[in-house]
């Protein structure tokens, strides 16, 4: 049986040496708290079912030092790997396949340019290319009729707007339609971040995840508001989510991979022991 | 210490598949050079995209398969590299693969399952063979795809289970052409221990 994934997203920066670092590590057991690799290698003992490394400098050197930590990486952790964070190019798709990864995250250049996912996918196939979505809730739904409109926990009819650039910028672009328009261009999977969840514990945004579940035949990652095991639960089944990526709850030991999986096991869900 | 070609005929991750082999004590080198597949002790065809586009990749290097299969020596196709060595598949127009495995190549059907088929699923292994010597059955390995392998249980080394059950490994008549629709590479220690087996074969 195909079993629900656990994906650990490692945020990674420079430091001031120029050095490669996971941003909001606090681990005392690990020698190196911040090295990426150490930090892959770790969750991959842990039982993690996939990596993302997000690379949060967006610049020259950055990616330079990011295609390092992706070899380093590859060279000892023999999981799957997802790299994003500032992709634009086929050439920077290609770098970052040759050092080791499986599939890369494409997100502000892909709203940008929505063409740049069909020709990725069609050099590189559909299974590397993954369409990141930035999304924020909209109340507003009286001036925006061509939108899809959801429900929220409370009642409340809302729509969900695309913002790119780590969310500093919206783009008045509808998630559920753009999430459609990115797997018909040949999107494998969909990372969905809810914007307003992101860092506040308070669990995924469930109904945008179960809409682009439903509607959308490809797989998807919920991201963005994980505070406890009951979160991804609940990502599992109410947002019907193939796979639940969090950072924070296991960056910080609040909660181990194996005790996520334990809880969902308990609970029926699927999962690789 | 054994020489495995990793045949190199476009794009994707290979690297993983090196480390991988490396890790179980191989010396794999990639190549595109028929001279070095033919003296290797073991060859990897690996494959990520298209059908079609792989077969046409692939033609320079077919008649190089074609000899080296024909050696005895121990090939393992690796997920499209496993579909490329049944008969035909039906991904874009109807293609003819290298047929040296009988039997198709097939979309998932539309169900409310999703397609790709991505992420850990386990495999029931079918069959006795040194590829899966000391994994349990059931284990998990991961798997990214939309096609699957529809082939006779002679050929079958192990299956797996989504919406339908389809060939999760398969083999030659003569047991010295594999292949895995899973990712060994990507699977861990478990595929990690496939690898070492393989490199056994060799």
């Amino acid at each position: 049986m195909l079993t629900k994934r656990i994906i650990p997203c490692l945020d990674v920066t420079l430091d001031k040496a120029g050095g490669s670092v996971v941003k909001g590590v606090e681990f005392v057991d690990l020698k190196e708290a911040g090295d990426p690799v150490e930090l892959a290698k770790f969750y991959n003992e842990e039982g993690a079912d996939e990596l993302v490394f997000l690379d949060i400098t967006a610049s020259a050197h950055g990616r330079g030092t990011m295609i390092d930590v992706i070899e380093r990486t590859a060279d000892e952790v023999f999981i799957p790997l997802t790299v994003g964070g500032g992709i634009g190019s086929i050439d920077a798709i290609r770098q970052i396949l040759r050092a080791g990864a499986d599939k890369v995250s494409v997100n502000t250049s892909a709203v940008k340019n929505p063409e740049f996912i069909k020709e990725s996918s069609e050099i590189f196939g559909a299974q590397c290319i993954v369409t990141a979505i930035d999304c924020r809730r909209n109340t507003d739904v009286k001036n925006n009729p061509d939108k899809t409109i959801l429900e929220l926990e409370d009642g409340t009819p809302a729509w969900y707007e695309v913002v790119i650039y780590g969310g500093r910028e919206g783009t008045e672009i509808d998630a559920v339609q753009w999430a459609k328009q990115a797997e018909k261009l040949g999107s494998g999977e969909i990372l969905l971040t809810s914007m307003d969840r992101d860092g506040t514990y308070a669990g995924y945004d469930l109904p945008i995840t179960r809409k682009l579940s439903e509607e959308l035949d490809v797989p998807i990652i919920a991201s963005g508001g994980v505070g406890n095991p009951r979160h991804i639960y609940e990502g599992f089944t109410e947002g019907k989510a193939d796979a639940a990526l969090a950072a924070s709850i296991f960056h910080f030991r609040e909660h181990s991979i194996g005790e996520v999986k334990d809880y969902l096991k308990e609970r029926n869900v699927p999962v690789r022991l | 210490m054994k020489r495995i070609v990793i045949i190199d005929y476009g794009l994707g991750n290979l690297r993983s598949v090196q480390k991988g082999l490396e890790h179980a004590g191989a010396s794999p080198v990639i190549s595109g050079d028929p001279e070095e597949i033919l003296a290797a002790d073991g060859v990897i065809l690996p494959g990520v995209g298209a059908f079609v586009d792989a077969m046409k990749c692939l033609l320079p290097l077919k008649e190089t398969v074609y000899e080296y299969a024909k050696s005895g020596k121990p090939m393992l196709g690796i997920c499209l590299g496993q579909q490329l060595m049944m008969s035909t598949s039906e991904e874009g127009q109807l293609t003819g693969g290298l047929d040296l495995i009988p039997g198709k190549v097939i979309r998932f059907p539309k169900s409310e399952l999703k397609v790709p088929h991505i992420g850990w699923n386990n495999i029931n292994i079918t069959q006795d063979h040194p590829l899966f010597k000391g994994i349990p059955d059931r284990a998990f390995v991961y798997f990214v795809h939309s096609y699957y392998v529809d082939t006779s249980p002679e050929h079958t080394l192990a299956a797996c289970e989504y919406g339908l059950e389809f060939a999760a490994s398969v083999v030659n008549s003569e047991g010295n052409v594999l292949g895995t629709q899973f990712h060994p590479e990507k699977s861990g220690d478990v595929g990690l221990q496939i690898l070492e087996n393989f490199v056994g074969m060799c």
